[in-house]
């Protein structure tokens, strides 16, 4: 028990520095806040009036019974009252406007900070977090923070004020009665600060056990088709039942939470009623309040629950989206591991010496060890000169793409160094390398939108002719030109709507498209095309690459014809080099790599025997 | 709602809404009988005669009953709900399930997830806090307008004339408000989408060097969502104002006219009390029922997108008497296939017969229609005219799960699920010993060194990543562990690296060789001692037979063989 309130503070504090860095989105705006502020106060005020213009039509006019009515004193208060509400709704109306406004500003420029802050984190850091995680950081949890802003921090302020109005009132319109309410306050206090740590954590547990829910349902229909393959429909059902009861029992416990409370706040408001009518009636009766006291004090008391009751259900909304905002807050934390230089060389023109001098790398530096485990390069030197071809090639996980991640920057060595004509790359600005190094990828992305927007990602500069000419000479424009749409066709979300084969092409188009003055790297890029379409490519990119620096990582040692030099990676060494003929002699590496290539032919002949 | 599996799932909780509606009138009434009480208490103080003690007892009591009984009517109710959205979910998961593959294509899987998360949620909150306001609002309104003409007509006639201007006001602003909604709602998805993307493929982005421009586009993104949450703001804002107004008028004209009433007598002070007291039961279900209006239409919209996912017809189905198989051989027969997608034809006419035990390779060129043949097979889709047999049955006469139980398929893009990779492999099979061998033939048993937790680490998003070859072969060894009469290779090995290639295939050759199999593959040099040779060109057969025989023919094959003898011959004499 005595750590609680410890506890409690270490949150809050941490809750603090995290509502300052908010604040500081609000702050140029604070002059709308402000006014907002005063408009919440004005409306909390006509609130107040009301009990009291009752009290005073009670005990002048309405009561004393003594001659005529005074009807026009009535009506008076009865004007009076009219504009009070008026006011309110204008102030409120108004206050709610520009608060979202606020909120929405604030966000935006949030968002987009948060956005940009991504978009200069290392492509490794994508490889850690999966992609659904960042999509909530950026929607659901930035709405939750405008949330807390907009009706959160606000409202609660609101409610605050309206609780000490209306306290305040009733101590002023009779001190004893007032206590009498007061009495009631503690056990409100109790049942609400009861109920709102069980909806804390109920609604912790619907949430987590939707997410499961959500997440497994996400897989179940992204992998249905394995599943039906493998007969699996019944053991999957019986999962997600399993997951789905486990929500239900989380709903029904939150439910019956909130279903006690409610009703729990209205008894303690009658009990309330109740007493000011035992205590005050008793009085009434004696001279010493007025009905119109009584009356008022009743309808304070009924108010009084409501900011009460507000202030839980906001508390919990609070902490949420301090949750939220703490989870954003620490991904705008995330520190920029691949920094530009403070004053980045210019890079204007490329001739396109690439040097690789003894470069260490390993994707978890930690988990890389002196021995030599864990790195995916060990001690790599080499030298391609300007409008040379190369081909790297070597078995999987020797380390082909690991160099052409360092020579795109996507990483940095953690030893040695990687030269674009004989500067390093960590003194360019990233952007202005990689516009110079096009990289055709293994993994085809494609957006959603049309060939066209993949094909120019939306840079409208781009002219159509220079969009046309690229898919020719990438061997796309057959294809693309037989679609209904041509380059307007949507391709899906990933693409789905083309062949694997057909989204090499478009990402190969793309590349060509983007014309790297330089270098073009192609990443096993032609893996999932067939032997005629990979020639056709082949064929159009001999020309298209004639003056640059190539660089080929090539799976299918076919693929390698017609470089100038084949450089062998194998663990993370780079173990020979030389053309396919030399290669071949001194019998290595690659000559028992083309081998096992050209051997595989051998596999069906006994494998296939039963078939005759 | 017109949705009739709506209210067959409302039905199977019938007695809970029975119950919680008894419980809801016993509510009602205690809630209705407290303002007499308040009245007299009242009248009694204004009298001067002392005894109110009694009536505040009593008001205590009715208080306590009215809890018990509106927590009884939330908890059947709202508890109703509850499990109607579990039993809905479960319903429309197994209805996913019986899907075909064509349907996944058809359908994003964001889109079904929305419907199967967001929309199943505001139909369980029409079940629930709309058919139980609904019920309450009516019982309440009608009681506290019977309690107020008994009370008094000409005061029930003035606030009457005002209060339901709250009802209209919800009504008018809620459909604006729900206009508005809806743009914010498609910005909002822009706007994941744009990011969702953007992750993705940041590799693209940052290959390109478009950071700035993405960040532009997402700010345009951004600003739009902003613009359309302000312009929803401006109507949403006034709302809870806007009632409150007209609440607080109709208190208003009450005090006023029902002041005057006191004063001159024709109304005591106490009934002016009850009266404020039935005036303000009023004004909740005045709102409620624009409320209830709105979960109405919510869900009644959230039902209908729901029925389109229950419409689609599996189009792979058990057939109702299906043939029975005492084994399965493996002889598969493809007669007269034509398989069209989207009104595209695929499959023109493919006629092919692989009697059981052969391994046949599948060759052609991109788009030729070789993995939609073999998907066939697995009946992942059906064909759309002519039939592909099992051992001369046709396939749709068969039980699903004996064709699918003889099939094992291997996928270029394999997909593995966030399980441990032992799980994985072990999917079809709960044979141990075979799925220990299906690592070791599938070369995956050597990587398990270098994974935490070796057979039980964890793949996928919280677990490691594998490599693209290493999926290939979880997935091949998946294949095999069900120990498949068929074995279907899609390009099951491109990522692959050759030496473990070889000494998979070296170790299939054994498997093979009981087994009917057909290879998918680009690699021509493979072909060569193949026993048979299919190769496909715009969904058609166009050649078959031995590579030898291919090559003799001098065809589509050995164009495509020629060029690559070619390749490689200049290869190997490169400088």
């Amino acid at each position: 028990m005595t750590t609680q309130p410890y506890e409690e503070e270490a949150v809050g504090a941490l809750d603090r520095r995290t509502a300052a860095r908010l604040l500081a989105y609000v702050r140029p705006y604070r002059l709308r806040v402000l006014a907002a502020v005063g408009l919440l106060l004005a409306a909390s005020a006509t609130e107040l009036a009301g009990p009291q213009l009752y009290r005073i039509a009670i005990d002048r006019y309405i009561a004393p019974r003594a001659g005529s009515p005074d009807v026009w004193g009535l009506s008076w208060v009865a004007a009076v009252y009219l504009l009070v509400l008026g006011l309110g709704f204008s102030a409120r109306w108004t206050q709610n406007v520009l608060m979202q406004a606020v909120g929405q500003q604030a966000m935006a420029d949030l968002r987009t900070d948060l956005f940009a802050h991504l978009q200069r984190l290392p492509v490794a850091f994508f490889h850690r977090n999966p992609v659904g995680r960042l999509v909530t950081r950026v929607t659901h949890d930035v709405d939750s923070l405008n949330e807390l802003l907009t009706s959160g921090l606000v409202a609660v302020f609101g409610d605050l004020v309206t609780l000490f109005g209306i306290v305040a009132a009733m101590l002023w319109l009779d001190w004893r009665l007032a206590l009498v309410v007061l009495a009631v306050l503690p056990l409100v206090y109790g049942v609400t600060e009861q109920f709102r740590v069980r909806a804390l954590e109920a609604y912790r547990a619907v949430r987590v056990r939707l997410a499961r829910l959500n997440a497994y349902l996400n897989e179940q229909i992204t992998g249905m088709s394995v599943v039906q393959v493998f007969n699996q429909e019944e053991r999957a059902r019986a999962r997600f039942r399993d997951l789905n009861e486990d929500h239900l029992r989380a709903n029904l416990a939150s439910l019956s939470n909130m279903a006690r409370f409610f009703p729990a706040v209205q008894v303690m408001g009658t009990l309330t009623v109740a007493l000011l009518l035992w205590v005050g009636g008793g009085r009434a009766v004696q001279g010493w309040v007025t009905l119109g006291v009584l009356v008022a004090m009743i309808q304070y008391a009924e108010r009084l629950f409501d900011p009460i009751r507000e202030l839980a259900e906001k508390f919990n909304l609070l902490q949420q989206a301090m949750a939220s905002s703490e989870r954003i807050f620490r991904l705008l934390d995330e520190p920029v591991t691949l920094q530009d230089p403070a004053e980045p060389l210019p890079l204007q023109r490329v001739r396109g010496t690439v040097e690789f001098q003894d470069v260490w790398f390993a994707y978890d530096a930690a988990g890389a060890d002196r021995d030599g485990v864990g790195w995916a390069l060990r001690g790599v030197s080499f030298r391609v000169e300007a409008g040379e071809r190369v081909a790297l090639v070597g078995p999987t996980g020797a380390g082909k793409s690991s160099v052409v991640q360092l020579l795109c920057r996507f990483y940095d060595p953690q030893r040695g160094r990687v030269l674009l004509d004989g500067v390093d790359v960590r003194a360019f600005r990233q952007q202005d390398l990689r516009r110079h190094v096009g990289l055709v990828l293994q993994d085809v992305f494609l957006f959603s939108g049309t060939i066209l927007d993949n094909l120019r990602l939306w840079d409208p500069q781009i002219p159509m002719e220079r969009v046309r000419e690229a898919a020719r000479r990438a061997g796309a424009e057959g294809f693309i030109e037989r679609l209904p749409q041509g380059y307007h066709t949507q391709v899906g979300e990933r693409g789905v709507r083309l062949s694997a084969g057909q989204r090499q092409l478009i990402a190969l188009a793309r590349a060509l498209v983007h014309d790297p003055q330089v270098l073009v790297i192609l990443d096993e890029a032609t893996s999932s095309v067939d032997a005629e379409t990979e020639q056709q490519v082949l064929e159009a990119l001999r020309g298209a690459l004639q003056g640059r620096t190539t660089i080929v990582v090539a799976h299918r040692l076919a693929t390698v014809q017609a470089v100038d030099r084949i450089l062998v990676l194998h663990r993370g060494r780079l173990v020979e080099e030389g053309t396919h003929r030399e290669l071949m002699a001194r019998d290595g590496v690659y000559a028992k790599l083309y081998r096992l290539q050209t051997g595989q032919r051998r596999w069906t002949r006994s494998g296939a025997g039963g078939g005759g | 709602m017109g949705s009739r599996r709506f209210w067959s799932f409302v039905r199977r909780h019938l007695r809970a809404y029975l119950l919680g509606y008894a419980a809801a009138l016993c509510a009602v009434a205690a809630a209705q009988v407290a303002p007499w009480v308040l009245r007299a208490a009242v009248d009694r103080v204004q009298r001067g005669a002392p005894g109110v003690e009694v009536f505040a007892a009593a008001l205590l009591g009715l208080a306590l009953g009215e809890a018990a009984f509106s927590y009884a009517m939330r908890w059947q109710i709202l508890g109703a709900a509850f499990r109607i959205e579990a039993e809905l979910r479960d319903a429309l998961f197994a209805h996913l399930q019986g899907l075909d593959a064509s349907f996944f294509h058809r359908w994003r899987t964001g889109d079904l997830m929305a419907r199967a998360v967001s929309d199943v949620r505001a139909v369980q909150r029409f079940a629930g806090v709309g058919l139980m306001r609904s019920f309450h609002t009516v019982v309440m309104v009608a009681s506290s307008v019977a309690f107020m003409l008994a009370t008094s007509p000409r005061l029930t006639a003035v606030t009457m004339a005002i209060l339901p201007a709250a009802t209209v006001l919800f009504v008018a602003l809620g459909r604006r408000i729900h206009r508005r909604f809806e743009v914010v709602q498609e910005r909002f998805s822009d706007l994941s989408v744009l990011s969702q993307e953007n992750f993705s493929g940041i590799r693209v982005v940052k290959a390109y060097a478009r950071e700035a421009a993405e960040v532009q586009r997402f700010r345009a993104a951004v600003e739009d969502l902003a613009a359309a949450q302000v312009r929803l703001a401006r109507v949403q804002g006034a709302l809870w104002p806007a009632v409150g107004l007209v609440l607080g008028t109709a208190a208003v004209a009450l005090l006023w006219e029902g002041g005057r009433l006191v004063a001159s007598g024709e109304l005591t002070l106490g009934q002016l009390v009850q009266f404020s007291y039935y005036l303000a039961r009023l004004s909740f279900p005045m709102v409620a029922a624009g409320w209830v209006l709105n979960l109405w239409q919510q869900g009644r919209a959230s039902m209908a997108r729901l029925e389109e996912v229950f419409r689609a017809k599996p189009r792979v189905q058990d057939p109702p008497a299906p043939v029975v198989l005492p084994a399965v051989r493996g002889d598969l027969q493809f007669r007269g296939v034509w398989f069209a997608y989207d009104g595209r034809a695929v499959l023109r006419g493919v006629d092919l017969h692989i009697p059981a035990g052969r391994t046949v390779a599948l060759v052609g060129p991109t788009g030729a229609g070789k993995t939609t043949l073999v998907s066939l097979v697995p009946r992942l889709f059906d064909p759309t005219q002519g039939s592909v047999r099992l051992d001369g049955v046709d396939l749709r006469e068969l039980p699903l799960r004996t064709v699918r139980g003889a099939v094992g398929f291997v996928s270029q893009d394999p997909f593995l699920f966030s399980d441990t990779l032992y799980a994985n492999v072990a999917l079809g099979s709960q044979d141990d010993r075979r799925v220990r061998e299906a690592f070791r033939m599938a070369r995956l048993a050597k990587d398990l060194d270098q994974l935490p937790g070796g057979y039980h680490a964890l793949v996928g998003e919280r677990g490691v990543t594998l490599s693209g070859g290493q999926r290939q072969r979880a997935a091949l060894a998946r294949a095999l562990a069900r120990d498949p009469r068929i074995l279907i290779l899609d390009d099951a090995l491109s990522s692959v690296d050759a030496q473990t290639e070889a000494e998979i295939l070296a170790e299939l050759r054994s498997v093979l060789r009981s087994r009917t199999a057909i290879v998918i593959t680009h690699r021509l040099a493979a072909l060569e001692e193949v026993d048979w040779i299919v190769v496909l060109d715009a969904g058609r057969v166009v050649e078959e037979g031995t590579h030898r025989d291919l090559l003799r023919n001098g065809g589509l094959y050995a164009e495509l063989y020629e060029q690559q003898r070619l390749r490689e011959a200049l290869e190997a004499e490169a400088p």
